[in-house]
């Protein structure tokens, strides 16, 4: 049962900001940013609104001739491809290794792995740009310690984008490593006490017991992961600027650039809803996959 | 001996984990062009504030501390306000259409953010708030995840609770404030904390809406300079640690409702 009736005023008092704050400055944006997109909007109407016109689909027609935008989509869905189960994947290994029995100190090892995840963006990726520097940056210095020639990683347009993925997944995995130990924490105890007294190995208990187990977990991570990833700007914007030859060059870092650089806002608003959708149909496809799982 | 093996290997990943941090520092300390050397030094061969100097007298960066500071504890009081009443109404409050309105909120947590950016900016320059403090406020003021967060919270505290305070004559606000409140505290404590980094790291908002250095908030300030001084990594590396630092202290200090705020997310399912 709930509380007694409230009345109205109540719940215009408690309710009333939130609803009105969120309503205005997103839910109107949102659709506001949906009308522009079938708008010329361009620095003309920046000063008077009546000077754009509705243009249809055109820029989202324009947006697929355009082969700047098609290298964007390239280089994002490469890089979601790349670091997304790069970054579930370290963070599982991080988790299990940490849940094991044996380690002491987990506390520790813990806010080692997880420090990354709350230090500004920004900061880090300015410090990984000298850590890739050709000459005099510490990953070359390392590697040469196993015969590996100096790479210029920022500077070659094979290397830029693994350079960035490397990067992200060393300041994310710490996230995703507590969603996992979290998780693994959820899987009754008595599991594996009944497996290990049947004699079950500890390969057999993870792929009978533990993964299954965490198959939910490992869902609402990838998740997650991925609607972080599609959104991908601060990192090349310091470390490359898009470069070398657009090999970096992010869907938001192009929509940034129409919007508020060019001040095409029409077109940017176009991408910005491109990206909406796919990040929505990544959602779709995997509640769809945690359904199906869930049924069999 | 797989205990060797296995810490062995923990501390060799954290000390990698850890070692730019290390050098973002002892870098930091570096003279000019001490950081810039082959092979790299690991720590500084003669320490020096210099760069420190430099960042916060000629370059300014005590005003874009400052504006970070303000706008974060400024966002995360205001959205705490607005969050934890909407959430107290949606755990507690019966009214008709809530599931719906809860639903519609929830499945547009999806949509992102870059979606309403445009026209965000477009309100904001004729309500005249571009480069300033407000720019940054207004679209923090509420947001889902928080009023989620605390709804999942609030849900638990017992009616009779609420029931018998209302039977001694307490009001909404009453209730709100002397019972929801405190016993809300670990997930406000965990929410506060979640903001302030956020605001404190966020990059994209702040660039297309703060448009002079005295107004830049440290992250865009630092990449506002390292347009300007990409040959200086000890700069560099010391307006990072003036970035940095606050959100570590403020991270070790809270971390156990940090993880745990993290942990309640990652199981809600």
């Amino acid at each position: 049962m709930n509380s007694t009736k409230n009345n109205l005023k109540a719940l215009v008092f408690f309710l009333g900001p939130a609803m009105l704050a969120i309503f205005v400055f997103f839910f109107i944006p949102v659709v506001s940013a949906f009308v522009i997109s079938f708008t010329d909007f361009d620095i003309y109407s920046l000063g008077n609104f009546a000077n754009a016109r509705f243009i249809g689909l055109r820029n989202y027609t324009q947006l697929f001739e355009d082969p700047l935008f098609w290298i964007a989509l390239r280089n994002t869905f490469f890089f979601v491809i790349l670091a997304g189960p790069l970054s579930v994947t370290v963070s599982l290994f991080a988790a299990l290794l940490l849940n094991t029995k044996l380690v002491k100190f987990k506390g520790i090892f813990r806010l080692t792995y997880f420090m990354p995840v709350v230090t500004t963006l920004i900061a880090v990726a300015i410090v990984w740009r000298f850590i890739y520097h050709p000459r005099f940056g510490l990953l070359n210095y390392l590697l040469a310690f196993f015969h590996v020639n100096p790479v210029d990683w920022l500077g070659d347009p094979f290397w830029a984008m693994p350079a960035i993925v490397l990067m992200s997944v060393w300041k994310n995995f710490g996230y995703n490593m507590i969603i996992f130990i979290a998780g693994l924490n959820n899987i009754p105890s008595d599991l594996y006490e009944a497996a290990t007294i049947e004699g079950a190995s500890w390969w057999q208990q993870f792929k009978a017991i533990t993964l299954p187990m965490l198959i939910p977990t490992t869902l609402f991570i990838s998740l997650i992961t991925m609607i972080g990833y599609f959104q991908l700007f601060a990192e090349p914007y310091i470390m490359t600027q898009g470069g070398p030859l657009n090999k970096t060059l992010s869907i938001v870092q192009y929509m940034y650039q129409e919007g508020f650089r060019w001040w095409n806002m029409g077109y940017s608003s176009a991408i910005a809803f491109v990206l909406f959708f796919i990040i929505f149909l990544g959602s779709v496809m995997q509640t769809l996959i945690q359904k199906k799982l869930k049924h069999t | 001996m797989k205990k060797v093996f296995l810490y062995l290997f923990l501390s060799i990943s954290g000390i990698l984990t850890i070692a730019p941090f290390v050098w973002m520092i002892s870098a930091s300390l570096m003279a000019d062009g001490h950081a810039s050397v082959y092979p790299p030094r690991f720590f500084p061969d003669e320490t020096t504030l210099i760069q420190y100097h430099i960042l916060f007298t000629r370059l300014n960066a005590y005003s874009n501390f400052i504006n970070s500071l303000i706008l974060s504890v400024l966002v995360t009081v205001v959205s705490l306000i607005f969050n934890s009443m909407a959430g107290y109404a949606f755990a507690k409050f019966r009214f008709k259409g809530k599931d719906k309105l809860f639903t519609i909120l929830l499945s547009s947590m999806i949509i992102p953010a870059q979606v309403t950016m445009l026209p965000l900016f477009l309100m904001l320059k004729y309500m005249g708030f571009i480069n300033t403090y407000m720019a940054i406020v207004i679209p923090g003021l509420a947001n889902i995840f928080g009023i989620f967060m605390i709804r999942q919270y609030a849900i638990s505290i017992p009616d009779s609770l609420l029931e018998s305070a209302r039977i001694d004559g307490a009001t909404d606000f009453q209730i709100y404030w002397k019972i929801i409140l405190p016993l809300c505290k670990p997930i406000l404590v965990t929410l506060a904390l979640f903001t302030f980094l956020g605001t404190w790291n966020d990059f994209l908002w702040p660039l297309i809406v703060l448009t002079d250095n005295s107004m830049y908030t440290l992250p865009v300030a630092l990449a506002n300079l390292m347009g300007e001084h990409t040959k200086d990594p000890e700069l560099m590396m010391a307006g990072s640690v003036v970035t940095i630092i606050p959100v570590v202290i403020v991270f070790l200090s809270l971390q156990k409702y940090y993880l745990k705020g993290i942990m309640m997310g990652g199981v809600k399912e």
